[in-house]
């Protein structure tokens, strides 16, 4: 695999080249950060080396230090961390202890970098053709009478269709897949000898991942460069990488062959891990490390406490067969030709911008961001909406959380037609108790100011009867219950808590009102694998217990496969395909849904 | 970039009108009888009646606001009753001279800020940054009638470099012929160095003194944008193309930070602009700001909605510049117009 050596880029290389020798060779790296608390250390004794060609990928949840490693080797790391231990070596320079302005000529042109978050990763006000222009100047790679074809000549490399226009483009003008290639252009202007790609794909739908992914290991295999892939996806290291790194809390836990760490994993926590992802043929019980099955929640209060008999749905088995059961009782929610216009020209909705970037016909004066869908959810069913951005499935659930107003259509939910109450009004109706969100980002939907308490308190205080004081406290301490937060951390903060408490929150605070229809938009998206594991069992088990329905809206089949009985595959406003969870992930018959399952890199296990 | 104009323009005259209604009102609610005044302590009650006739004072207040919109709609402002000269006319000599005044206090403000700000944002905790935070918070705390005060006494009383504290030319030297209204301008368009020159040292101290004033907002403010763009991700990804710290901080960084750096300083100007009265009274300043306190504390309407209409018209002609300003910098605005 070992490309045919870039001959340009070796003679331009001022870098000596050592004989044999590793690109790059990390020695017992330790970096320290300093912050108010005193001396934090990000990563302890990594050792790594990357041979020339090699792909290697860096596996590990947030705060594993994975990052922080790859800003190391590019000495990028901000000024409150430093390298306290070890050394670095790339193409036998000494990179902990090189001088800055050696290193700055390194960067860009010797080792380049592409970023999670592209849209942020560009300069919002600068035309992405000037700022390749700026790093070609920088590197002395062209001179102004002949930069802009040169930019442009990149452009046509990363597969930019109308190369000429876009060099005029601003980053908000273009799609987010678009704004990776543009980053990708940014990094391999130079050809650089090694590129670390940092969750290069995040946030891009699957479709987007593969092509990116895919044009990058062309681009640097093409070019024999070395390539260090970060990202907290097993299943895009396994697809892309030929030896990876498994990470832990700044160590490094396991290194092997890409076949051989998914194989036959040594280290307890790459089991762990491994366990966590998403794949087919599994059950969500799976997902949960082996030494503690069972209940992802804390102990929950038994079921014949009084509040939480959930009201009107009616009792099910421990859920082994949900269909079955839903299949004779009345749907609880009905879509009816559901419709969703919006002005094309000067509609400052910033949904209508991310619409936008789709490919859908320009002329038309009307955009159709959901285009005439039916389906129904039956009591006690999940059912997934699945589709890449801009498909409209969010946008279907706004309307059936009735945020949004419908064009036109109609939305039944028990049996009463909600579809007519104004979106502005439906916050204090009656109904609206019944249909309860989660939101994607676990963070961002939580107030700043407010206690975890006082958050899962909010509906109750808004909408239930529960007086005050000791009653609600008691309400509130059940519910975090139920939701599996410890107690202790209820007089918390949001920004004291960890990703996977804020989730467990804004869960709790979902059910405070034992709805029945509860809305699931990306609940885990914004998580790390072992804690989406853990969100997602406590979501099966309070469905179980409480009888509610779901809609989940997410971009991920697996997961959605994993929790819903039913799953629905949008795309640009329309349903592609709908059906059993296994049934199209085992045998989907639209060709979109195969592309969707065939886009998603899985372990070769 | 003509219909962003247009229609700024169009949203600005809903608030031009409101501007004309209130100070319409307002001068009429404030407390003193301009007729009382102006008849004299020993009037009788029916000398003061008679001025207020011929004032129309005594007619209804929508007859008083029709006449007052009918002369506004010819360009006549009024008549001052204190100097007897129409008010149009003193504004159009006073307000040229605040505006050079507070031009080059905002721009001695500017020169001296942004740079600092940049530094003490790309050196955060060094002696630049602590020295800014010092400086900035000095400028703030110090009342500008003290800095100017402390400035005279300084540089006109103790050093003697300074010339005297009396108004915007030395007494030997004729103003040059009217062309802008601002002396340095009209000095060296007409070619008279020396006035160019008598007319910059008379505007040095109260400059300065403005200036320190206006430092602090500005500087503060670039030095916040600076290191909320200097830690952003595109920063991140320019360092990591190997850019210099150069073209990082200016052309990437600054022109991004710049952004809620105009907004400050249109604030700060417009602020500046009311705020110099003391500055004016300090340095004999025939300024506009001057002009409206002592019509206000004379209850001469005329002036004081001049005054005010004025600024408001001042104020929204700033913020289009803004606006515009903003559409260069920034696509995203320029789109969304």
């Amino acid at each position: 695999m070992h490309g045919v050596a870039d001959l340009s880029a070796a003679l331009s290389a001022p870098v000596r080249e050592v004989a044999g020798g590793p690109l790059l060779e990390v020695r017992d790296l330790t970096v320290e950060f300093l912050t108010r608390r005193g001396i934090v250390t990000a990563v302890e004794k990594v050792n790594l080396t990357l041979a020339k060609g090699e792909t290697l990928g860096i596996v590990g949840e947030s705060g594993s230090g994975k990052s922080v490693t790859s800003y190391t080797v590019m000495r990028i790391l901000d000024r409150a961390g430093r390298i306290a231990e070890g050394s670095i070596t790339f193409s036998g320079l000494d990179v902990a202890h090189a001088p800055e302005s050696a290193m700055r000529d390194l960067r860009g042109r010797e080792m380049s970098m592409i970023f999670q978050n592209p849209r942020a990763a560009l300069n919002p006000i600068r035309k992405v053709g000037h700022q390749i222009a700026d790093v070609l100047l920088q590197h002395v790679q062209a001179d102004r009478s002949n930069v802009k074809a040169k930019v442009i000549e990149i452009l046509e490399q990363v597969r930019i269709a109308r190369p000429q226009e876009r060099y005029h483009a601003y980053p908000f003008e273009l799609s987010g897949g678009m704004c990776q290639r543009i980053v990708i252009a940014l990094a391999l202007a130079c050809r650089p000898q090694l590129m670390i790609a940092d969750e290069p794909t995040t946030g891009l739908d699957v479709t987007t991942q593969k092509a990116v992914m895919d044009l990058v290991t062309e681009l640097t295999r093409a070019r024999g460069m070395s390539t260090i892939l970060i990202t907290h996806d097993l299943g895009l290291a396994a697809a892309y990488c030929d030896t990876v790194m498994v990470m832990e809390k700044g160590k490094v836990v396991e290194t092997a062959p890409a076949e051989r760490i998914f194989r036959d994993p040594q280290h307890p926590y790459t089991k762990k891990l491994m366990r966590a992802t998403p794949r087919p043929g599994i059950t969500l019980k799976d997902l949960l490390p082996e030494d503690e099955p069972g209940s992802a929640a804390a102990p929950l209060p038994a079921p014949s406490a009084e509040p939480l008999t959930p009201s009107p749905s009616p009792a099910r088995g421990a859920g082994s067969a949900p269909s079955a059961a839903a299949a004779v009782t009345e749907p609880l929610l009905k879509v009816e030709n559901l419709l969703k216009e919006y002005p094309r020209q000067g509609a400052p909705s910033g949904l209508i911008a991310r619409l936008k970037g789709k490919a859908v016909p320009e002329e038309d004066a009307i955009f159709r961001a959901v285009d005439g869908i039916s389906f129904e959810i039956r009591r006690g069913e999940s059912v997934g909406l699945v589709g890449e951005s801009g498909c409209g499935k969010s946008t279907t659930s706004s309307m059936v959380m009735r945020l949004l107003d419908p064009t036109a259509g109609k939305i039944t939910f028990a049996g009463e037609d909600i579809s007519a109450i104004p979106a502005r009004d439906f916050a204090g109706h009656p109904m609206r108790r019944r249909i309860q969100m989660v939101f994607q980002d676990p963070t961002e939907s939580l107030n700043p100011r407010y206690t975890a308490a006082r958050a899962i308190a909010d509906p109750l205080i808004r909408m239930g009867k529960v007086g005050g004081g000791a009653k609600l406290r008691e309400e509130v301490e059940q519910l975090a219950r139920m939701a599996g937060l410890p107690l202790n951390l209820l007089d918390r903060f949001p920004h004291q808590l960890s990703g996977g408490q804020k989730a467990r929150i804004g869960i709790a605070r979902a059910i405070a009102l034992r709805p029945d229809l509860v809305i699931l938009d990306e609940p885990t998206a914004a998580l790390d694998v072992s804690v989406q594991a853990v969100v997602l069992n406590l979501l099966d088990e309070l469905k179980h217990t409480l009888g509610m329905s779901y809609l989940f809206v997410s971009h991920d089949l697996h997961v959605v496969g994993l929790l819903c009985d039913r799953v629905i595959v949008m795309r640009q406003g329309r349903i592609v395909e709908e059906g059993g969870a296994q049934e199209i992930l085992e045998s989907p018959k639209a060709a979109y849904t195969r592309e969707l399952i065939s886009a998603i890199p899985h372990p070769p296990v | 970039m003509l219909k962003l104009i247009a229609s700024r323009l169009a949203t600005a005259v809903p608030s031009l009108i409101g501007v004309v209604i209130v100070t319409f009102m307002l001068t009429r609610v404030l407390p003193g009888d301009a007729a009382a005044y102006f008849a004299g302590p020993a009037a009788t009650p029916q000398a003061i009646a008679e001025i207020r006739a011929k004032l129309g004072l005594d007619q209804p207040l929508p007859v008083q606001f029709a006449d007052y919109v009918t002369a506004l709609a010819k360009g006549d402002l009024g008549t001052s009753l204190s100097t007897g000269q129409p008010v149009a006319q003193e504004i159009a000599s006073r307000l040229p001279a605040s505006a050079e005044l507070t031009l080059c206090g905002l721009i001695l403000a500017l020169a001296i800020a942004v740079p600092f700000g940049i530094m003490a944002a790309v050196r955060q905790g060094s002696w630049v940054d602590h020295a800014c935070r010092l400086i900035t918070t000095a400028g703030v705390s110090l009342p500008v009638f003290f800095t100017g005060l402390l400035l005279v006494y300084v540089f006109y009383f103790k050093l003697g470099w300074a010339p005297a504290p009396l108004g915007r030319l030395d007494v030997f030297f004729s103003a040059p012929p009217t062309i802008t209204g601002f002396y340095l301008i009209d000095s060296l368009l007409t070619g008279e160095f020396e006035t160019f020159r008598a007319a910059l040292a008379q505007l040095a101290v109260p400059s300065i003194t403005l200036a320190i004033f206006a430092l602090a907002p500005i500087a503060r403010m670039t030095r916040a944008s600076m290191l909320a763009v200097l830690s952003s991700e595109f920063v991140r990804t320019a360092r990591a193309a190997g850019l210099t710290d150069y073209t990082v901080i200016l052309t990437y960084a600054f022109r991004n930070a710049m952004l809620p750096v105009i907004t400050t300083l249109g604030m700060v100007f417009s602020f500046l602009l009311g705020a110099n009265v003391l500055v004016e009274k300090v340095f004999a300043w025939p300024g506009i700001g001057s002009y409206a306190v002592e019509a206000l504390i004379t209850s001469d309407y005329a002036p004081v909605q001049g005054f005010v209409l004025a600024m408001a018209v001042l104020y929204v002609a700033l913020n289009l510049i803004i606006d515009i300003t903003y559409g260069i910098i920034d696509p995203r605005a320029r789109s969304e117009a």
